[in-house]
């Protein structure tokens, strides 16, 4: 298309006729169009599935909608919804859910992911594509194939895992308790080879003169982990926990595929984003679940902004350069 | 060029209008596997109405009730004929969105008396519209293994005497077999909170709105279902989980109260080798209750109502779709026509040759109309998990339901 647009503007003949005079100006004004034709598709897109969703979330949290009473039926109710949902027990608990489960979920992969990347990236010479790419496979598999699979490995009566310990058998998500543990296990594993992939290519940026001087100098391999590998990771070490911070506390997925609805653990594994959806589509209340989704963007924030202001500040800026 | 065009979109638009006219094709939104019962009335429909065309457009369970939740806020996308399954019912009829059957046209309240009672009671809202008409409906039964349950030296009274006789038997059942005479401890909270209510009275909220599970009733059904629990009687699987289908398949779980309908899944999927083996006994404790159910409604925006009204008629108050019904997917009857159908009478080979369908069909007379809420939901999902709380944190049952109480309040507070 541009190219027939720049062929066109080139052959265009100097001097003009009436006729051709009006063509031209048509011409010309195409020209400048053309752009934003071209660029159109993304801002129709985003104005449709983007920005729309996200004001018209923010009109229906000031109203109360029985969304199956069609949409005449919505009525003004101000921060009405916002109240109700900050004095609904359930809220409260499932906040502190979400936030048990970005803890128990998101330290471990830290821990883990950052030895296991410089254990990786020192180590492994010809296997470490394959290896990294090993840790990386969880990221990219569907959730209806995990949550098959971890079913069935965590099955009381029938499960794999439970065949292999000694003991009784333990209910891993039919009780409150182990449920949780399960569900944190599943999401590290998910989310593991991600940060790894993130470290180990933060490692790749470090210079090998840094190591060969400290391995002069005497410097064991915990020495060069501690004391080179870790400083420089910082910026990537905020940038990832940041991607975890609102992963987690978006929470969805996981216990949604793994924790039947029916079941009677069900409240004790819910996180804001399901109670988010059970208000809005088994309730049926669509204004409250709006007004819940703004409350946990705007405590998403407020600690998005406070782990940058807690060791973000020179990091975030290494990250820019 | 543009005349060509323009021929075309009239020769198009001509072709269009001559085959309307010859036409006319309503659109009918369902979801397995009640898709199947209006699949397999097609062709007798068709020679009953040669000059209306059905279209069956079938989606999942919940993104069926999904789409049409959507298609009725929206207002736009709604078929002519909406299948309803029990759980929506309430929410839906509650809505406001669709055509009230008692008005003219329709005067479905002449139908009244053919169907079974307290369907009607289901379909109907706040305001007094009757919102669909019944399909299919579930009467509550207790299947149980004869076999086990002969071998533990057990009979069928035993079972269903009164819950304490209940809990014992279960107890013995585990001793002598191994198996559980539950899946769930809570399905016995389900039922005891489902039966003896006083007429007109809704499980969960009287007619003025106020809510009643700190009464004497959710006392009792918690305090049972505690008792089973602690009895050890319950698998602790929870129902359409892997667990729960592995559960019959390895009989581990001998028991299961629920809809009749559960015999038809039994069979076909959910455990086909233990055929002949197991029994429909009414529920314990004298109760009666009502397991789900499927419903036929006309949306207010539906574009042909006159035909679509013909087809939710044909679909569940025509004798012979609804013993076809019965059929082709096991379901149970809302006509009560079809229910003096010799089909009724028949030997069941699934349920060791028990003429069941007859013991259903009694049960069906028995269950009381109970109004329907539209936070009924909404409130079994907090007695829920309140009683979750009394099982696994020992919270006691008073504290328990007056929490529950609490937050059903404050949610139903519109």
């Amino acid at each position: 298309m541009n190219n027939m647009l720049t062929s066109d503007a080139a052959t265009a003949p100097p001097a003009l006729v009436p006729a051709d005079a009006s063509r031209a100006r048509w011409r010309r004004r195409a020209r400048k169009l053309a752009p934003y034709a071209f660029i159109a598709p993304f801002f129709v897109l985003f104005g449709v599935f983007g920005l729309f969703p996200l004001l018209f979330s923010i009109w229906l949290s000031l109203h109360q909608w029985d969304a199956a009473a069609g949409l005449a039926a919505m009525h003004w109710v101000g921060l009405e919804n916002y109240k109700y949902a900050v004095t609904d027990p359930w809220f409260a608990k499932s906040l502190l859910n979400t936030l048990w489960f970005a803890v128990a979920s998101g330290v471990p992969q830290h821990l883990v992911a950052l030895p296991l990347a410089f254990l990786i990236h020192t180590t492994l010479k010809r296997s470490r594509n394959f290896v990294v790419g090993a840790y990386f496979v969880p990221y990219v598999t569907s959730s209806v194939a995990i949550a098959l699979i971890f079913t069935t490995l965590f099955s009381k009566d029938f499960g794999v895992i439970n065949a292999m310990l000694p003991g009784p058998p333990i209910d891993w998500l039919g009780d409150a308790f182990w449920a949780r543990i399960t569900i944190a296990f599943v999401v590290f594993w998910r989310y593991l080879g991600w940060n790894v992939v993130l470290y180990l290519s933060a490692l790749q940026v470090i210079s090998g003169d840094l190591y060969e001087a400290a391995t002069l100098d005497g410097a064991s391999r915990w020495q060069q982990f501690r004391y080179i590998a870790l400083p420089l990771l910082k910026p990537m070490m905020f940038f990832a926990i940041t991607l975890t911070l609102i992963g987690n506390l978006q929470l969805f997925e996981e216990p949604f595929i793994l924790i039947p609805p029916d079941s009677g653990v069900a409240t004790s594994v819910m996180t804001t984003a399901m109670f988010m959806y059970r208000m809005a589509f088994s309730d049926g209340d669509f204004g409250t679940a709006s007004a819940v989704s703004w409350l946990l963007f705007f405590i998403i924030a407020a600690l998005t902004w406070g782990n940058s202001r807690l060791f973000g500040k020179e990091g975030a800026s290494d990250v820019a350069r | 060029m543009p005349s060509i065009l323009r021929a075309l979109a009239f020769a198009a638009a001509a072709l269009a209008a001559a085959s309307a006219s010859a036409t006319t094709t309503i659109t009918v939104a369902t979801f397995p596997d009640l898709d199947r019962a209006a699949k397999a009335a097609l062709p007798r429909w068709h020679q009953a109405h040669p000059d209306v065309d059905v279209k069956i457009v079938s989606l999942q369970y919940a993104d069926h009730h999904t789409a049409m939740t959507t298609a009725l806020a929206t207002g736009s996308g709604l078929p002519d004929v909406m299948a309803i399954d029990f759980k929506f019912i309430g929410k839906f009829a509650g809505s406001g969105g669709f055509e009230d059957l008692n008005k003219p046209p329709y005067d479905a309240g002449t139908l009244r008396s053919q169907f079974v009672g307290y369907t009607f009671a289901q379909a109907t809202n706040a305001a007094g519209e009757l919102a669909a008409l019944p399909a299919d409906i579930g009467p509550g039964t207790l299947l149980y293994r004869s076999d086990l349950v002969a071998k533990a030296g057990l009979t069928e009274a035993d079972l269903t005497k009164s819950w304490e006789s209940f809990i014992a038997a279960g107890v013995k059942l585990k001793a002598a077999t191994g198996a559980s005479l539950l899946a769930d401890s809570e399905d016995i909270v389900d039922i005891v909170v489902r039966s003896n209510l006083p007429a007109g009275e809704g499980i969960y909220f009287d007619r003025q709105g106020k809510v009643l599970v700190d009464g004497p009733r959710f006392v009792r059904a918690f305090q049972l279902g505690r008792a089973a629990h602690k009895a050890g009687i319950d698998a602790g699987t929870t129902m359409w989980t892997n667990e729960w289908v592995a559960g019959f398949r390895a009989n581990k779980i001998a028991g299961q109260m629920m809809g009749a309908w559960l015999a038809g899944h039994l069979k076909n999927w959910l455990a086909p080798d233990t055929a002949g083996k197991w029994r429909s006994a009414p529920l314990p404790a004298g109760a009666y209750a009502s397991y789900g159910g499927s419903f036929y409604a006309i949306p207010k925006k539906a574009a042909h109502k006159a035909e679509a009204w013909a087809f939710v008629r044909f679909m569940t108050a025509d004798k012979q779709s609804q013993v076809d019904s019965l059929r082709t997917l096991d379901t149970f009857p809302a006509l009560l026509a079809a229910q003096q159908d010799p089909v009724i009478d028949e030997p069941m080979p699934f349920l060791g040759g028990q003429k069941a369908r007859e013991l259903w069909r009694d049960i069906a007379a028995k269950v009381p109309s109970i109004p329907v809420d539209k936070y009924d939901s909404m409130a079994t999902d907090v007695i829920r998990a309140e009683y979750q709380n009394v099982i696994t944190q020992g919270k006691d049952i008073p504290t328990a339901l007056a929490d529950a109480k609490s937050l059903i309040a404050h949610r139903a507070r519109r």
